[in-house]
C-alpha cells in the first residue's frame, strides 16, 4: 500500500477526525498520515507521470545573471496598480497574496502607496536633518548612518486603508490581492531612531516628532516620542538590499505594527515638537469617522487580523479532495497566539497550525488541512493575539463603528467556494 | 572576578548602562540651515511666514493653478472636492472637505505650500498660498470676502470641525 493510499484510507475511515464541520481536519493531519500535499492539489487524483526527457534537460542553459530574474513562467505574478487619471503619482499597487507563500514579500511585490509619485533620489545628495526641541540640531548622510549600530527585524507593513472594500453593502468581486493587498512583510534593517535622537539631545518638552519625506508631496506625519524611543528605526535595507525606490530609497521611517502611512518614506527631516503638528495626512486623511460625527485621530496601531490566501478569491478549485488552507495572520500588538479556521461560515471552528517563525509584528503563516467534498463552503479565518484581542466579525465591527470609518478594517472575511469550483468574496 | 561582580552590580543598578550608542557622526546644523528646511506650520499657526493674500487674489491663482483638477469653486472634478459638505459629517453621507472636516486652518496653508499644485509643488509664493487659503476658507463660508489673511489673521480662524476629533492614542 502506498503512502497516498494509506492516508486516503485513514481520512476516509475517519481515523483523521474532522475538527470542525464541512471537512476541516486536525492541523497535524498531514503529519499523522505522512502525506505532504501542496496547497491547491489533491492526493486523491495524484498519478505518477512516466519519465521523459525534456528540452531543458538536453540543451545548455543560460549563464549566471548579474541581477537575478524570476522564471518567465511567473511573469503574471505582479502587483496591480491603481493609477488616477491625471495625478498618476497619487496611486497605489497591491501585493498578490493569492500567489505567494511563506511570510516574506519579495521587494518587487511589496505594496506601494504614494502621494506624489516615486522620487529619484541621489543617495549622495540626500540628507536627514534632526532639529526642533533638541540640544544640537544634526545632519546625517547615508554613509554616516550606515556606520551606526544596525538592527534587523522581520515585520509587516499595512496601509490602514487595506480591506476597506469590506465596508461596502454588497460584497465586491475581488481577490486576496485586490481586497487585502495593501499589506506586505519584509526584513527591515536600519538604525534605531533613539540613538540619533539621544545624540541630538531631546529636551524635556519634546514629546512628539514630525517626520517629513523628500518626495514632491513632502508628506508629513506626527509620531509620539514613546513609540520613537521604543522601536522606531530609520530603515536603510529591505530584504537584504537597499530599500526599493517605491519603498523610500534611500531611507524611511519604520514604525513596527503601526499604520503604513506613518512610516514616512524618503525621510529627510525629523522635528522634535511638543505636540502633534496636525498635518493634512493625520487630520483630513487617516482619521476614522464614527456615526456620531466625531473621528478617531492617531489610531496608529493595526488591529489583530488574518486572511486566507489559498484558496482565495478569483481562484478555482481543481476538484474535490484534500487541500491545505493557507493564510496570514498579524497584529500591531505583538505576537499572534492562535488562528482558527471555519468552513461553514463561522458556525464551527478548528485550530490552524502556526508555522515558524511566528514573530512579533510580522506576518505569521497558518495552515490547515481541508477535505473539500465538492459542495458549497464558506471559509474564514479568525486570529487571536497575545494580548487576548480577537479578530471581530464584519457585522460586529460595522455595527460598532459605522460604515464611514474608512480605515483599520480588520474584520473576518469570507471566501465562498461554490460547487462550480469558483472562489469569491462573500458576506456570511 | 572582582570586575565581573562590579559589572553585574552596575547592570542591576542602571539598566540603561549598556544602551546602544552611535559613533557620533551627526554634523551640527546652524540656525540658518535649519530655517531653510523648517517649513512645517503648527496647528496654532506657529512658523507661519510673512506675507498676505485675499480671497479675490486667491480666486485668480486658483483659476490658473488648481481649477483643472479641483473644479470650479473647489467643487471637485478629477480630484477631491475642497468646498461644501457642511452639516454632513454626522450623517450617513458625510462629505469631508477642507471646510466641513479639517480641524485647523493653518494646515490648509501648510499643505498647499508643501504639496500643491500637484504637478509643480513648491512653485507658489507665500503670498499666493495665503491668497489660496483665503479663497478656500471664503468659499466654505469660514471667513468673509474682505479678510486679508496673514500670519495673525490665519491664527485667529476657527474651523467648524475643530472639536470633531477624539484621540485614539493614549500614552
Ligand atoms: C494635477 C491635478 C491637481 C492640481 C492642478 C491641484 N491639485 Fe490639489 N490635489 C490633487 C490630488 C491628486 C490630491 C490628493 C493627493 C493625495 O492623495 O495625497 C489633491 C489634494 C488637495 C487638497 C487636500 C484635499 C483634502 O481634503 O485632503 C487640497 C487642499 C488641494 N489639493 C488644494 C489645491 C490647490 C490650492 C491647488 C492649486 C494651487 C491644487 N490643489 C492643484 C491634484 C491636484
Amino acid at each position: 500500500m502506498s503512502k497516498t493510499d494509506k492516508s486516503k484510507d485513514l481520512i476516509e475511515s475517519g481515523q483523521v477526525e474532522e475538527v470542525a464541520a464541512n471537512g476541516l481536519l486536525h492541523r497535524r493531519a498531514f503529519l499523522k498520515t505522512g502525506a505532504i500535499v501542496a496547497s491547491g492539489t489533491t492526493i486523491l487524483s495524484a498519478t505518477a507521470a512516466p519519465p521523459e526527457v525534456d528540452i531543458w534537460s538536453t540543451t545548455a542553459g543560460r549563464p549566471p545573471e548579474a541581477y537575478g530574474n524570476r522564471s518567465e513562467f511567473e511573469s503574471d505574478v505582479i502587483r496591480d496598480a491603481f493609477t488616477p487619471t491625471i495625478s498618476v503619482g497619487a496611486g497605489a499597487s497591491r501585493t498578490p497574496h493569492g500567489s505567494l507563500e511563506g511570510i516574506i514579500t519579495p521587494s518587487a511585490l511589496h505594496f506601494e502607496r504614494h502621494h506624489n509619485g516615486i522620487p529619484n533620489i541621489d543617495p549622495d545628495q540626500h540628507r536627514l536633518l534632526i532639529h526642533g526641541l533638541v540640544d544640537q540640531p544634526l545632519v546625517f548622510d547615508l554613509e554616516s548612518l550606515s556606520r551606526y549600530p544596525l538592527v534587523s527585524r522581520i515585520q509587516f507593513l499595512e496601509c490602514s486603508g487595506n480591506s476597506r472594500s469590506l465596508d461596502a453593502d454588497q460584497p465586491v468581486a475581488g481577490s486576496a490581492q485586490t481586497i487585502h493587498g495593501l499589506l506586505s512583510c519584509s526584513e527591515w534593517t536600519g538604525v534605531p531612531l533613539s540613538i540619533l535622537l539621544d545624540e541630538a539631545g531631546i529636551q524635556t518638552e519634546g514629546k512628539w516628532i514630525l517626520a517629513e519625506g523628500a518626495d514632491s508631496s513632502l508628506m508629513t506625519r506626527s509620531v509620539p516620542m514613546s513609540k520613537v524611543m521604543d522601536d522606531a528605526i530609520i530603515a536603510l535595507y529591505q530584504n537584504g538590499e537597499r530599500l526599493r525606490p517605491g519603498n523610500g530609497y534611500p531611507m524611511r521611517l519604520f514604525l513596527p505594527g503601526w499604520e503604513g502611512n506613518a512610516s514616512v518614506k524618503w525621510l529627510r527631516r525629523i522635528k522634535v515638537t511638543e505636540g502633534p503638528t496636525m498635518t493634512r495626512d493625520e487630520t483630513s486623511k487617516y482619521t476614522d469617522l464614527q456615526p456620531d460625527g466625531t473621528a478617531q485621530i492617531f489610531s496608529f496601531q493595526m488591529g489583530v487580523k488574518s486572511i486566507i490566501t489559498s484558496p482565495s478569491g478569483e481562484q478555482s478549485m481543481r476538484g474535490p479532495g484534500l487541500y491545505q488552507i493557507s493564510g496570514l495572520a498579524w497584529t500591531g500588538a505583538g505576537r499572534i497566539s492562535r488562528v482558527e479556521v471555519s468552513a461553514d461560515g463561522g458556525r464551527t471552528w478548528g485550530e490552524a497550525e502556526l508555522t515558524e517563525p511566528a514573530l512579533p509584528k510580522a506576518l505569521t503563516r497558518f495552515r490547515m488541512p481541508w477535505r473539500w467534498n465538492g459542495g458549497p463552503a464558506l471559509i474564514q479565518s479568525r486570529a487571536y493575539d497575545e494580548t487576548g484581542a480577537v479578530q471581530p466579525t464584519r457585522t460586529s465591527l460595522l455595527s460598532e463603528r459605522g460604515k464611514q470609518y474608512n480605515y483599520h478594517n480588520h474584520a473576518i472575511q469570507t471566501w465562498q467556494v461554490s460547487s462550480t469550483r469558483e472562489v469569491s468574496n462573500a458576506y456570511a | 572576578m572582582h570586575m565581573r561582580k562590579l559589572l553585574a552590580l552596575l547592570l542591576l543598578m542602571c539598566p540603561f548602562a549598556f544602551a546602544q550608542e552611535g559613533p557620533g557622526l551627526g554634523v551640527p546644523a546652524s540656525p540658518e540651515e535649519v530655517a531653510g528646511w523648517d517649513i512645517s506650520i503648527g496647528p496654532d499657526g506657529e512658523n507661519l511666514p510673512l506675507g498676505s493674500g485675499t480671497p479675490a487674489q486667491g480666486a485668480s491663482v486658483y483659476a490658473t493653478q488648481c481649477l483643472v483638477c479641483h473644479g470650479p469653486n473647489g467643487e471637485g472634478g478629477l480630484e477631491p472636492k475642497l468646498v461644501g459638505g457642511h452639516g454632513t459629517i454626522d450623517t450617513p453621507n458625510a462629505v469631508k472637505t477642507v471646510g466641513s472636516y479639517w480641524p485647523y486652518a493653518a494646515t490648509v496653508f501648510d499643505y498647499i505650500r508643501r504639496s500643491m499644485p500637484f504637478q509643480l509643488p513648491g512653485s507658489l509664493t507665500d503670498n499666493e498660498v495665503y491668497a489660496l487659503t483665503a479663497y478656500l476658507l471664503e468659499l466654505n463660508g469660514i471667513i468673509d470676502e474682505d479678510t486679508v489673511l496673514n500670519a495673525y489673521s490665519l491664527r485667529a480662524v476657527e474651523m467648524p470641525n475643530r472639536d470633531g476629533f477624539v484621540w485614539a492614542w493614549q500614552e
